[in-house]
């Protein structure tokens, strides 16, 4: 650790970690649901426990890119961050913020939650990922306004690389696209257009220039690469995000009652969406190739090239599967689409966040690495969770493709529970799978905690 | 990648070709919302179905079921659910007589204790969904 406010990340990564956990005992209970399905009932429904398996998923991953960006910064920019106090009111203000809302979720009737937190006086609620009550959302972006606030003031002050303005970039346009949560119209073709501006303008849009731009730090420092040639690339990756992805958003305007030339539109880049992600895998193993040092940390290396191919299997090749319009046409809104969103998930998002949380965690803990010891408990939970989700995946792949079979393309279409009570199996493995996924996280949060001979940063 | 080809060259054809392909993107967008009013039935939407679109998000509908695809895959596609049904009153039927205690063992609905009005005005609006052209799209009526 360089700078002595880099030390403001600290709480934000245990807080990531924290939320992940829940994450995932929530997603054993959905996938409990599938089977038993009045497990939890009605206590729990499903479309709570969904709601609080993905807002944790997403409320960690924004804190394990606070936290990334505020370890990031400061190094690149070379100057201590702009307000470390604003950095960590703001990290309790997400993290109340954060448990108060899933509380709700959890106790309250989502009907009564909303009446209760001004939804009569500006709908957003009840689509999906965008479930927050209104304080939520309005807390979100007054928590992202001074975050962004904080760490451009920093990079304003030091120095401006291009790993700095292409996160800082990322990071923007995560909060600009946001805004769109805003506005639901009566409409609902118009409600569902705009939708896919914050959700596919994420995750296919600004927030594969923040995993660039973390991959690409972690890169530099463990590799000891040229930062000329690792920027170089990393301008590359996300110029290439950005032409395809954007009018790839086509490949969700299909079937929603939008006209009919976004087939072409979003079949055509959206089929180019995964060149980025390719170049991205390239970029991983060309760079430890040419390594010019032994980075200790072997751990956060193995994470860094897991990124790449997991990336590329999950949101390339998965996504490729079923996005051009011809095959969407019968996979839309199926298992397929389910087994897609695991992987690209996982393999971009939640593994980026695990390869910064890996190369920074020890540092932030006063050594280059952790104990081999440590170290091998860290790589047995990568291959643990990386594991289980392909596994998951491939099992939501059967499941699905048994479900377009017999709903959507057989001759004798069969109503959808006869169908998913059908493929159940399928539904049993994938439980078993994300058991697995669980101890691998279990073996994660333990590798924290074993001890061994270690090196002083 | 070779010498000749530089960061500021790379970093111009990012900045260039962002711009331009959100620029294509904005003016397709604006295309769509002019060519919409054909296609989305605008023309039909009444206060009674503005209200049931009210019902549906605060009841997390979306959280089971999909809607012309999107949304959770635990539960039938609902889009075209009053087609499947037969009718409105069949649909409405259907959620009034959701047990409060679930099936045993079966994937279960909550009672959400909707009001007459509250019924009707939800099925007005998932009848309301079934007229837009969303492409001929589901292949079936199984959605
Ligand atoms: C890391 C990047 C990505 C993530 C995190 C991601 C995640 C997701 C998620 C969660 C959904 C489901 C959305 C919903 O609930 O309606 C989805 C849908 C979809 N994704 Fe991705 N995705 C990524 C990249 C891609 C790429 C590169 C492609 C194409 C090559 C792609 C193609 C699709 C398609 C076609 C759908 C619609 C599925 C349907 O019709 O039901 N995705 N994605
Ligand atoms: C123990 C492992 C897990 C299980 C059993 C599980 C189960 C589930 C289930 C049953 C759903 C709802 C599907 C539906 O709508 O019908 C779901 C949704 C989702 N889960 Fe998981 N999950 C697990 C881990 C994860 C992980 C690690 C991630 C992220 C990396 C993740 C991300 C998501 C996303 C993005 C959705 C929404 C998908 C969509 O809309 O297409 N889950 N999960
Ligand atoms: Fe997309």
């Amino acid at each position: 650790m360089q700078y002595k406010s880099q030390a403001v990340a600290k709480p934000y990564f245990i807080a990531a970690i924290g939320l992940f956990i829940g994450q995932i005992l929530f997603g054993l209970v959905l996938g409990l649901q599938y089977v038993l399905g009045d497990f939890l009932f009605p206590a729990i429904p499903f479309n709570v426990a969904r709601m609080v398996h993905t807002n944790l998923l997403i409320v960690w991953l924004l804190f394990g890119f606070m936290g990334a960006a505020y370890y990031l910064i400061p190094e690149e920019a070379e100057t201590e961050l702009f307000s470390p106090k604003l950095a960590l009111a703001l990290f309790w203000i997400f993290l109340v913020a954060g448990a108060l809302t899933i509380v709700g979720y959890l106790t309250v009737p989502y009907a009564t939650l909303a009446q209760l937190t001004g939804n009569d006086l500006l709908a957003t609620m009840g689509r999906e990922f965008l479930e927050q009550p209104l304080p939520t959302k309005l807390g979100i972006v007054v928590v992202a306004l001074a975050f962004l606030f904080n760490i451009t003031m920093t990079v304003l002050k030091g120095r401006k690389t291009s790993i700095a303005l292409v996160l800082l970039l990322g990071l923007w346009g995560l909060a600009v696209f946001f805004l769109f949560s805003f506005y639901n119209p009566a409409n609902i073709v118009v409600d569902k257009f705009f939708w896919w501006w914050v959700v596919h303008l994420w995750v296919e849009g600004v927030w594969e220039l923040i995993l660039g731009a973390m991959l690409a730090f972690v890169l530099i420092k463990v590799t000891g690469v040229d930062r000329e040639v690792i920027e170089k690339w990393l301008y590359v990756i996300v110029t290439l995000t950005l032409i395809t992805g954007i009018i790839g958003t086509g490949h969700h305007y299909f079937w929603i009652g939008t006209p009919e030339y976004w087939q072409w539109w979003g079949s055509i880049f959206s089929a180019l969406e995964p060149i980025p992600f390719f170049a991205m895998t390239v970029f991983a193993f060309n760079m430890v190739n040419r390594r010019r040092r032994e980075h200790p940390n072997k751990a956060a290396v193995l994470w860094a090239l897991g990124t790449g191919v997991m990336a590329f299997l999950g949101a390339g090749i998965w996504g490729f599967l079923h996005t051009l319009a011809p095959v969407n046409y019968y996979t839309h809104g199926t298992q397929i689409t389910a087994a897609h969103g695991h992987m690209a998930f996982y393999g971009a998002y939640v593994m980026v966040n695990l390869t910064m949380i890996s190369y920074a965690m020890p540092l932030l803990r006063g050594r280059a690495a952790n104990s081999n010891k440590a170290q091998v408990f860290e790589m047995w939970s990568f291959w643990l969770m990386t594991v289980a989700m392909v596994f998951i995946t491939l099992f939501l792949t059967a499941a699905g493709i048994l479900q377009v079979w017999l709903q959507r393309v057989s001759d004798s279409p069969v109503p959808f529970m006869v169908g998913q009570d059908q493929v159940a199996l399928f539904y049993w493995m994938r439980e078993w799978a994300g058991v697995a996924f669980l101890i691998g996280l279990i073996v994660y949060v333990i590798s924290f905690f074993v001890k061994g001979e270690e090196k002083a940063a | 990648m070779s010498g000749a080809f530089t960061k500021s060259m790379a970093r111009n054809i990012f900045y260039g070709g962002t711009t331009f392909f959100f620029l294509l993107f904005l003016a397709l967008s604006f295309d769509t919302m002019k060519q919409l009013p054909k296609r989305d039935m605008r023309q039909n939407i009444t206060p009674s179905i503005i209200a049931g679109k009210h019902i549906w998000e605060t009841r997390d509908c979306i959280g089971c079921h999909t809607l012309m695809g999107e949304g959770a895959y635990f539960a039938p596609e609902l889009a075209n659910v009053v087609e499947r049904l037969g009718s409105k009153e069949a649909v409405k039927a259907f959620i009034q007589s959701r047990p409060v205690d679930g099936i045993p063992g079966r994937r279960s609905m909550p009672q959400f204790n909707l009001t007459d009005k509250e019924l009707d005005d939800l099925a007005n609006f998932l009848e309301h969904v079934n007229t837009i052209n969303d492409a001929n799209w589901p292949p079936n009526i199984q959605g």
